[in-house]
Parts: C-alpha cells; structure tokens; sequence
C-alpha cells in the first residue's frame, strides 16, 4: 500500500512520524504474551458447559457425575452467582448461566474448575442437563409480530426508533427501492478470549487479567454479578489479540472470577476457535429496504426505510447499533426529507452487538447500493452523482443535528478518484517465465479461470460514521501523567487492542512536555476509565485525556521554570525538547528544567454533550463523524461466479496523521474486514445452529485474496478534536464491502447489458452466475 | 498410548497388529484437527504409529520402462511440487498447490488424504482420473488395490485394521492432465467443487474425475467415451459441440449436496463449467504440443 502524502519533517517519536509500534517486533516473532498465555502459581483450569439447543427449557441440571470425575475441583450453575443473575452492558437481560432457559446455540449453563484442560472436558461432559427443546424463533421479522410468544420476559422487540425529518410527504421526480440484506459476520480476532482470575487472601476480592475492550465496565458488571464493590475487583489487561466489538460484552470473565473465589487459587480459561464463535456477540444480521427519492437531475429528495436488525438471543448494544443505522440511513449525503423506521429484534439466532462499523455497515451496503440504482435510473454517474449530493460542513443530517466537523465527503471523493487505476492488466502480469500467474485471476490457486473469462468491474463506495458514544452517554477518558527528572510516566485506563494507543500516548507526550523518554504504567483499573476501545474514539479521548494531562504538568513546569529563572510562566512554550521564552529567546532544556521536580495531573476529558433523540428520532445525538472514499477493481468471472478483488483506492478523512503508519495499518485491515463481508465471511445459521463455527468454513481472507490498497489522507484538523484527528478505524470497512458489491455489478452489467441485483452480501458465487438465488445455504437473512 | 515412530513398513504393520485399535499418522493435519475437536481420542490401549520416518513412504520412483511414478503415502504435497515428479505427474501438482497453505503442504500427503477420504480431498480426483493403483501392506503381505475401489463414501474407505498405505502409482501419461477446483476463496479453502481431467493420446483414453460432488469421487465413464470417441487423437481437437456436451454429461453424473458451503444447484453447474474449461485447456496446450 502506498501512502501518497508523505509527512514534513517532524521530531522523531512526536506526532506525525511513524513511530512503530513498541510491541510489534514481540507479535511477529511470536513472543508477545498474550492473555492466553499467562499462568500463576497453583493455578487451574476452567471450562464451561453450552447449551446445545438454540431454544428449550431446562428441566433439571445433574452435576453429581461431573464431581466424581478425577481431578475436577469445581462445579458452579446459576445457584452459585451470589450477586445480580443477569449481566448486559445496556440492560441486563443476559443470564450468567442459564438456570431455567436457554435461548442460544452456545449459552453458558455450568462451568467447572479442573487440574487440567482434559480434565474439564470429561467433567463437562458428565454434567446431565434434562432440556424440553422449544421450537426456536429464528425469523427477525415474526420477532415483530405481537402474537409470537415472547422468548424473553423482556419481549421480543430490543428496540424500534423511528427518524422522521422534513416533509414526509415529500416525493421526487426519480424513485429507486430494493430489499438489501446483511449477513452475519464475525470478528474473527485471532487471540482468542481467555482470562486469569487470582483471588485475595481472604476472598472479598480479586484481581483479573483479562483481554477485553474496556475495563472499567467489565468491572461493573462484574462487581455486580460477583456481589463485589467495584473497587475489589481489579482489572489488568492481558494481552489483546485483536478486538473489532468483540470484547464489548462479558464472556469469561465472571465465569473465571467465580472459580476463583469459590477456590481460593488462580483459575484460567480460554477459548478455542469453536467456542469463541459461541463466545461472543457478532455483526448484526439486518434486511433494509431503502426507497431513494430524487430530482430528474440526481438530487436527493428523500429517503425512506424500514430496517430490522436481528439481534439475536440477548439485548446487548442492540439499541446503540440501531441508533446508528436508522441516524446515517442516508450516508454522507444531503438529504432533506427522511421516514425511516428501525427495528432490533430478539431471536433465538446468537446473539449480535458491537462490530467495527456499528450498524453503520448494514446501512452503508443498502445506501450505496442505493445511490448506484439512483445513478443509473438518473442517467448519471454513479461518482458525480455522490459529488452532487455530498454532505459540507454546516449542512444538517436527518436528526436535524448541524455537522459542525470537518466533512470533507468532496475531497475524499475528487482524491479516490485521482489515485491510479490498477496498471495490471485482467490476469495478471505474466510470471518471469511468461505463463499465466493464476494468483491474479479468479479462483486463484484453484485454476479455474483464464484471462478470457474475466470481466473487470469498477465500483464506488462513500460512508459517514458517527465518533464516540452517543445520545446523551456520558462519555469521558481518565489519564494521569507524571514529569520527573525529565521522564514521563503516563497511566491509563486505555485498552490496546492493536490500534496504537500504546505508540500514540508516548507521541502526545513528547509533543507537548518536550521529553523523549516516555514510559507507560500498566493497564489496569488503578486509575479511572478510559471508556471502551471503540467507536473509533480513543485517538480522540484518551488523546484527548493524555494531551490534556501533559498540558497540565506543562503549565505547572512552567510556573516551576518562572519561579526558578525569574521569567514570566505565561511567555513559555515548549519548543523541540527546550522550554523556550518566547519574549527573550531564553531557552532551556525539559532535560534540567524538570530535574530535582515530581509533577503528577491526572485529567478526565469529555466530548461536546449530546441528546437522546425525541420521538421522532430528532436530536444532536451525535459528536461527530467522520468520512472516506472507495473506489473498487474487481475481476470477476461470470460464468463461475468466482471474483478477485484487483484494487482498492481510498481517500479518508483523518482530521491529522497523528501516525501514518498506524493509519496504513487500520486502512489495510479494515479493507480486508470490508471484502470479507462482500464476498466470503457469513456466519451461517440453520434452524439456529452455527454450520461453520471453525475457519475451516468461516472464511477470512488470505494475503491472495487482498488487493493492492493505494491510500491517500485526507488532512483537514478538526476544531472539535482535542488534537485535530479524527479516528481512523472504522471507515476503512465500512464503504469498501458496497464498493467492491458495486464493482462486482458493474462487471456482470457489462456481460449482458442488465447484470445482477446482487442485494444482499456476502455475495455467493451463485448470486453471481445462477439464475435464481441459490436456496441452500444461508438462512440467517 | 504411545507414539512409535516406525523406520520401516514391517514394524509398521506388526505395531498396527499388536495394537489393534493405533491409528496411522503422517502429517497430522487431518488427525490432529479430529485430536482438538474432541472427535478423537486414542485409546490408551492404542498407539500412535508415525509413518514419517518410513524411507520406503517418503520417496518416490519413476520407472521409465513401465512409464508409471510410484509415489510414497508420506511424500508431502510440497513435495509434488518440485521437479521432476511435478511434470511427471502435472495434475496431481496442480492439486497439491491448491492444498491448504504452504504449512499444510510441507506436512500433509497423499497417505493421509485417502486416509481420511474426504470426498473434497484434492489429491484424489487426481487418483482416480488416472486410475492410479495403491500398494498396501499388512501383516498378511501386500496388495495393489484400485484407488476407485478403496474410496467408500465420505470418510470411508475398504482399508481393514492394520492396513498400511505404502504408496501410490500412477501413469505417466503421454497428454494433457489437469486439476481445477472451486472455492470462495483465492487459497486455503476446501473445494466445493473440482475436476481432473486426463487426455492420453497413447491409449486414446479420456480420464474425468470429479470432487465434492458426491458421496465420494466419482468418474463420469459414459461422457468420458462419448468424448474420447469426439476426440480428434491426432490433431489433438474437438467440435465446440463435443466439449459443451462433455460438461453437461459431468453436471449430470454429479450428485451434490446442499450444505453451508454451497448449493448443490451450484456444485452442479461449476462441475460443467470445469469440464469445458480443462477441456478446451487440454486440447489447446495438446494440440499446440503436436
Ligand atoms: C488448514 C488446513 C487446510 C487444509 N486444506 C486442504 C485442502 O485444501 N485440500 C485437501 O485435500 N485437504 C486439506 N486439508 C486436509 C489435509 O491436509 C489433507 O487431507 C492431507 O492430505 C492429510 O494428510 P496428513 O499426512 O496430514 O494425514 P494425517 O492427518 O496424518 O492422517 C489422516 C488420516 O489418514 C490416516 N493415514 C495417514 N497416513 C496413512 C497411511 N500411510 N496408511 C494408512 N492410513 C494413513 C490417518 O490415520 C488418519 O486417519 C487441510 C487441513 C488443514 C488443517
């Protein structure tokens, strides 16, 4: 990949160089610790039971089998939760173990503790749950009904949230309408979930090693369920591999911690693949259908929409993934009228919650689908027709919220469209010895497909997503930093999943306090939360929070340096590694200014305020949003309806490259996230029960299957962002899985001059090349 | 349990018999995936015997008077790959590069796909299209049995306990031969659906042989005939006709399934499309060949 913009010259270590990540060399050679690999003294496995049944209740549950087992040192259900039975991170609706029914393929029902892993299982094995097997709900649309029994004393309805703006009534000359459907798609991350529990002395507490996404509230909820005080459950993090939402939601953590306070001694568990699958909450399965208004000319009228999100067996952030689809509905576009009415409904499928892109993928797959119906229907290009219609600074979403971000949907879409077509040729460039690379074409190392069987397809994709959390939440980051001896030490609550945080904190740092040496506190709970690793927030809050603390010892460096040298704090500035007078040009270094001092500020930053929205789904419910670009090359072949994604163009709007190379890495892998869901990553479902829980079948894409990614940044800083950047982890997914559906299209439009539909993703080979939708396989829609 | 780590197919075979319920290891990239799902679990009367240390099972042999290559069951798919079995045997290392990712193919062999005899296995379309005879051994002594009547159904072969794949021999063929397969993936993915074809000019014989797309591999003799008697042998070329007619007689003997990795309305139709393309390919390269 190549980044176009190449940064001025900058300090080493400071905001704007690519300062690699300090863990990176560890986890390419395979000796980074991740949380899965830490052990204590004494300590002892956990494993738990799952519920095999999508829907049934439990008429009795038998453990006596499971006690006799050798070496089986625990066997806990739900009698054995002393604190809150249900946990959730909006309602608590999900129980720590299922005690009368389950409502998933996977539910926890018991866990055990055991000298070993082998010894678990036998004793999981032993334990006799008596199930009368229900009929499952397994239809997100019947979930709507009234008269479908609830499965859940909370109702099958998660929630609905209309947004009804501008004339309702509006109408336009051109009038487009499909049914889109999404998939549900896993993270997929590759350190699987595991925790090590070690209790006190004493049991009235205990400290967690855990790879999560937000610690804080994992203590929350965990505290509550253990029947704790927050503060005698101490979260550390363990090392994270990989997160994506995934980590949003309890999994093992109270299971672990109970063990190890029934035990008195460490426990540890771990997930493997197939229970991961089960483990955690995935992309939400939605079926959207979009009706675009617009003038004759291609400007947008209105939008109508009725979505349903199936949110599977628990409540988890449904309503927040749905407050983000039915608010952006339209895409980073002007549009003065919208009726849309969302819905998120509880089914007996697993359950669904936070996934890179947060509803806004769904919406963003139907919306620029959308806007190329529209295109063709007006007789205009699909990228003048976004141009046309792109939202400015100052317009007005359909809550009625002002952007007042930066949103440069223009420039992403003049960039994208300046970057270089793909000089490849369809095929490939031939190998050294002139015979075809198959690794260029279709099917790849399958050998199904000549150069003379392809099409080569082009595709647009634009989105909007919403940054930090929303509709009133309280959002904030702690972070405590100390100036000694001209050494910082930083401390905070900031959970690294791998997107940088770690590279990103000493960077602020050295920038505004001068200092190179830099050093970071452990992750834990001994300082206050950070909020969660999502929503593309923690460049902006936690570096908010870490600029704002360095600021703070800055000015109290400052007083010390006045009073100490006889100069007026208010004059100096930090310039390079000096502090500076800027009245006489005096100037020494942070190095002596700071020796013999002990600075410590500890600062909680927050966003601007939002508001839930009303009735009508009208408010200032967001902060603010953030923008990007696709364009896709892709070389499909129509008759097997293979494809290969040849190229990926992108200009994203980053506000300011605080670290360009950690943009390059979240823009490749959010690109890889965003052609899974396009073409191949499906969790399918049949009667409620997971087919392809293993990647043997769940299929990611391989280096072969990624495309050249020519990226370039949009630099415009932010006034609303504490340091002028907006998030950059999100958008990369989000508008390159409608691109590369789009270019797909574009190529079979050019077989046959009307092509295919292709509404509903992942795309199928048989979506592609059969007449009717292939009727087999997925039944999660 | 114990792992006994064999140096010869004779104590091989007497560990296989003395310990009636071992099972065979060679690469370990079936069996261990059954070890972590819990599918399988060696009983502790059992061993383990681990055939990679067997010379006879990791080499293999061309005899140029008999024009065949003997491949041993734990020559790895790696090796396939290099020269010269690779341009002795063209199908079988298109096949082998279609395997897993390049840790499987340095481990996984043709042993072990029969072994486990999925009906997705790559390596044994190839097999049967070639009717490719395998060497087993057992404490009664060795056999030479039909590849095509070893493969039951899906994972199940006619090997007895204590039986020993030794190794494989295949034609080399005076001809075209190739392998494609279909996956929703560039690499690393299980066939949906797959074809070899093989066209001996020598013998005038038409070779089809299809994956996944039935309990086991399946051979397509009728459309093979048909086609072969289509064949022109000696400028190496077909009417249009004849190739379209090959395909669907292959779609046809396909019997899929519908199951989360495809349809079998799909299977069915990328089982024609593969027989016209490796057709028209082989009378291409053959006919420039002449
Ligand atoms: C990630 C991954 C990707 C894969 N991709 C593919 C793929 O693309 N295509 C494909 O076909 N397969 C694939 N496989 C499956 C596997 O690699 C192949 O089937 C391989 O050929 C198995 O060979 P092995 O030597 O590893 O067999 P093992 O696992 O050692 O054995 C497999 C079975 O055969 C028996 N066996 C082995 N050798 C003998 C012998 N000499 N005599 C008698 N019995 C024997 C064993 O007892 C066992 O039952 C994949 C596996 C993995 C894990």
């Amino acid at each position: 990949m190549t980044v176009l913009d190449a940064p001025s010259a900058i300090r080493p270590g400071t905001l704007g160089d690519s300062v690699l990540r300090p863990d990176g060399t560890a986890k390419v050679q395979g000796s980074f610790e991740f949380c899965s690999d830490l052990n204590a003294e004494g300590c002892v496995w956990g494993a738990t039971l799952r519920s095999p049944h999508p829907y049934a209740r439990i008429r009795s549950i038998d453990v006596s089998a499971a006690w006799r087992v050798p070496g089986v040192l625990a066997v806990i259900t739900a009698d054995d939760v002393p604190g809150q039975a249900n946990y959730g991170l909006i309602v608590p609706d999900q129980p720590v173990f299922a005690a009368d029914v389950v409502r998933y393929v996977g539910e926890p029902i018991a866990a055990v503790a055991g000298d070993d892993p082998e010894v678990c299982r036998r004793a999981l094995a032993a334990i006799e749950v008596d199930y009368d097997v229900l009929e499952p709900l397994i239809d997100a649309e019947a979930a709507l009904d009234p008269n479908t029994p609830a499965i859940h004393p909370d109702g099958n309805v998660i929630s609905s949230q209309p947004v009804i703006h501008g004339d309702r009534d509006a109408t336009g000359d051109v009038v487009v309408e499909a049914t889109y459907e999404v998939g549900m798609q896993d993270q997929a991350f590759l350190g699987l979930e595991a925790a090590l529990a070690i209790p006190d002395p004493g049991g009235r507490g205990l400290e967690v090693y855990v790879a999560t996404q937000w610690m804080h509230e994992d203590r929350r909820q965990m505290a509550d369920c253990l029947g704790l005080d927050p503060e005698s459950v101490r979260l550390v993090l363990g090392g994270v591999g990989g997160a994506f939402g995934a980590r949003e939601d309890i999994s093992l953590q109270i299971h672990t911690s109970l063990l190890a306070l029934r035990l008195g001694r460490p426990v540890r568990m771990a997930y493997d693949r197939a229970e991961s699958f089960l483990g955690h909450v995935h992309r939400h399965p939605a079926t959207m259908w979009m009706r675009h208004h617009a003038t004759a000319d291609g400007q947008l009228v209105k939008v109508e929409s009725r979505m349903v999100f199936d949110g599977g067996a628990y409540a988890s952030t449904s309503e927040a993934v749905l407050l983000n689809a039915v608010t952006q509905a339209p895409g980073p576009y002007r549009c003065p009228n919208a009726v849309i009415e969302g819905h998120a409904v509880r089914t007996n499928h697993l359950p669904c919650g936070a996934m890179r892109g947060f509803g806004v993928v769904q919406v963003c797959f139907a919306h620029e689908s959308q806007m190329d119906k529209l295109a063709d229907a007006c007789g205009v290009d699909p990228w003048e027709l976004r141009l046309q219609n792109a939202m400015h600074t100052g317009d007005t979403t359909i809550t009625g919220q002002v952007v007042h971000n930066v949103a440069p949907v223009e420039e992403c879409l003049r960039a994208t469209a300046a970057l270089p077509l793909p000089d490849e040729p369809v095929g490939g460039h031939p190998r050294a010895d002139g015979s075809a690379d198959v690794m260029k074409t279709p099917g790849g190392a399958g050998r199904t497909t000549d150069a003379s069987d392809v099409v080569r397809g082009i595709g647009w994709g634009v989105s909007m997503k919403n940054l930090m959390y929303s509709a009133g939440f309280d959002d904030y980051s702690t972070a405590r930093c100390r100036l000694a001896d001209g050494v910082v030490t930083l401390k905070f609550a900031t959970v690294e999943v791998g997107q940088g945080f770690v590279t990103l904190a000493g960077q602020i740092a050295r920038s505004v306090l001068g200092v190179d040496d830099v050093v970071l506190g452990r992750i834990d709970t001994q300082v206050g939360s950070a909020g969660s690793t999502s929503a593309s927030r923690q460049t902006w809050m936690s570096g908010g929070a870490v600029a704002a603390a360095c600021r703070a010892v800055r000015d109290r460096l400052f007083l010390h340096v006045a009073e100490q040298h006889d100069v007026d704090p208010g004059q100096l500035e930090i310039d390079g590694t000096d502090v500076r007078d800027e009245a006489s040009g005096w100037r020494i270094p942070v190095v002596d200014a700071s020796a013999g001092v002990d600075i410590d500020e500890t600062v909680e930053y927050r966003h601007p305020a939002t508001e839930p929205l009303d009735e009508n789904g009208q408010g200032d419910c967001h902060v603010g949003f953030v923008f990007v670009a696709h364009r896709a090359v892709v070389d499909v072949d129509p008759e097997l309806g293979l494809v290969k994604v040849v190229q990926i163009a992108t200009a994203q709007d980053v506000g300011r490259a605080l670290n360009p190379l950690s943009i390059t890495g979240q823009i490749e892998g959010g690109v890889a996230q965003g052609l899974g869901l396009a073409v191949m990553e499906e969790i399918i479902q049949t009667d409620g029960i997971i087919r392809n829980g293993n990647f043997t079948d769940y299929l990611l894409p391989t280096f072969l299957d990624m495309p050249d990614v020519v990226a370039t940044l949009i630099e415009q800083p932010d006034p609303l962002a504490p340091l002028g950047a907006k998030g950059v982890g999100e958008p990369p997914t989000i508008s390159s899985t409608p691109a590369i559906v789009a270019a797909i299209r574009d190529a079979l439009r050019q077989v046959d001059g009307v092509g295919r539909p292709l509404d509903r993703v992942p795309v199928r080979p048989a979506d592609i090349c059969l007449p009717a939708r292939a009727s087999a396989s997925s039944t999660t829609g | 349990m114990a792992v006994f780590v064999a140096t010869d197919v004779e104590s091989a075979v007497q560990r296989l018999d003395d310990r009636p319920d071992s099972v065979v290891l060679a690469g370990g990239t079936d069996l261990m995936v059954e070890v972590n799902d819990g599918r399988l679990r060696p009983s502790p009367d059992a061993d383990v015997v681990a055939v990679n240390r067997v010379a006879e099972l990791r080499s293999w042999r061309h005899d140029s008077a008999a024009a065949t290559v003997t491949i041993g069951a734990a020559v790895t798919y790696s090796e396939m790959l290099d020269e010269p079995l690779a341009t002795l045997a063209p199908a079988l290392a298109e096949a082998a590069r279609t395997v897993g990712s390049p840790q499987i193919r340095n481990a996984g062999t043709l042993g072990g796909n029969l072994g486990t005899c999925s009906p997705a296995g790559d390596g044994l379309p190839v097999l049967a299209a070639l009717d490719a005879s395998v060497e087993i051994a057992s404490v009664a002594g060795r056999r030479s049995v039909a590849v095509l009547d070893l493969m039951k159904g899906p994972k199940r072969t006619t090997l007895e306990p204590g039986d020993l794949i030794v190794s494989f021999t295949l034609p080399v063929v005076d001809g075209w031969q190739g392998y494609a397969k279909v996956g929703v993936r560039n690499a690393m993915v299980i066939a949906i659906a797959s074809t070899c074809l093989v066209l001996d000019r020598q013998r005038q014989r038409v070779g089809l042989a299809l994956g996944s797309v039935g309990p086991t591999v399946l051979r397509v003799p009728a459309a093979e005939t048909k086609f072969a008697a289509a064949l022109d042998w000696r400028t190496m070329t077909a009417e249009r006709d004849a190739v379209q007619a090959f395909g669907d007689g292959a779609a046809q003997t396909a019997a899929p399934i519908d199951d989360h990795r495809s349809s079998a309305e799909y299977r069915r139709h990328a089982i024609g499309v593969l027989t016209r393309r490796l057709a028209a390919r082989g009378l291409d390269t053959a006919g420039r060949a002449a």
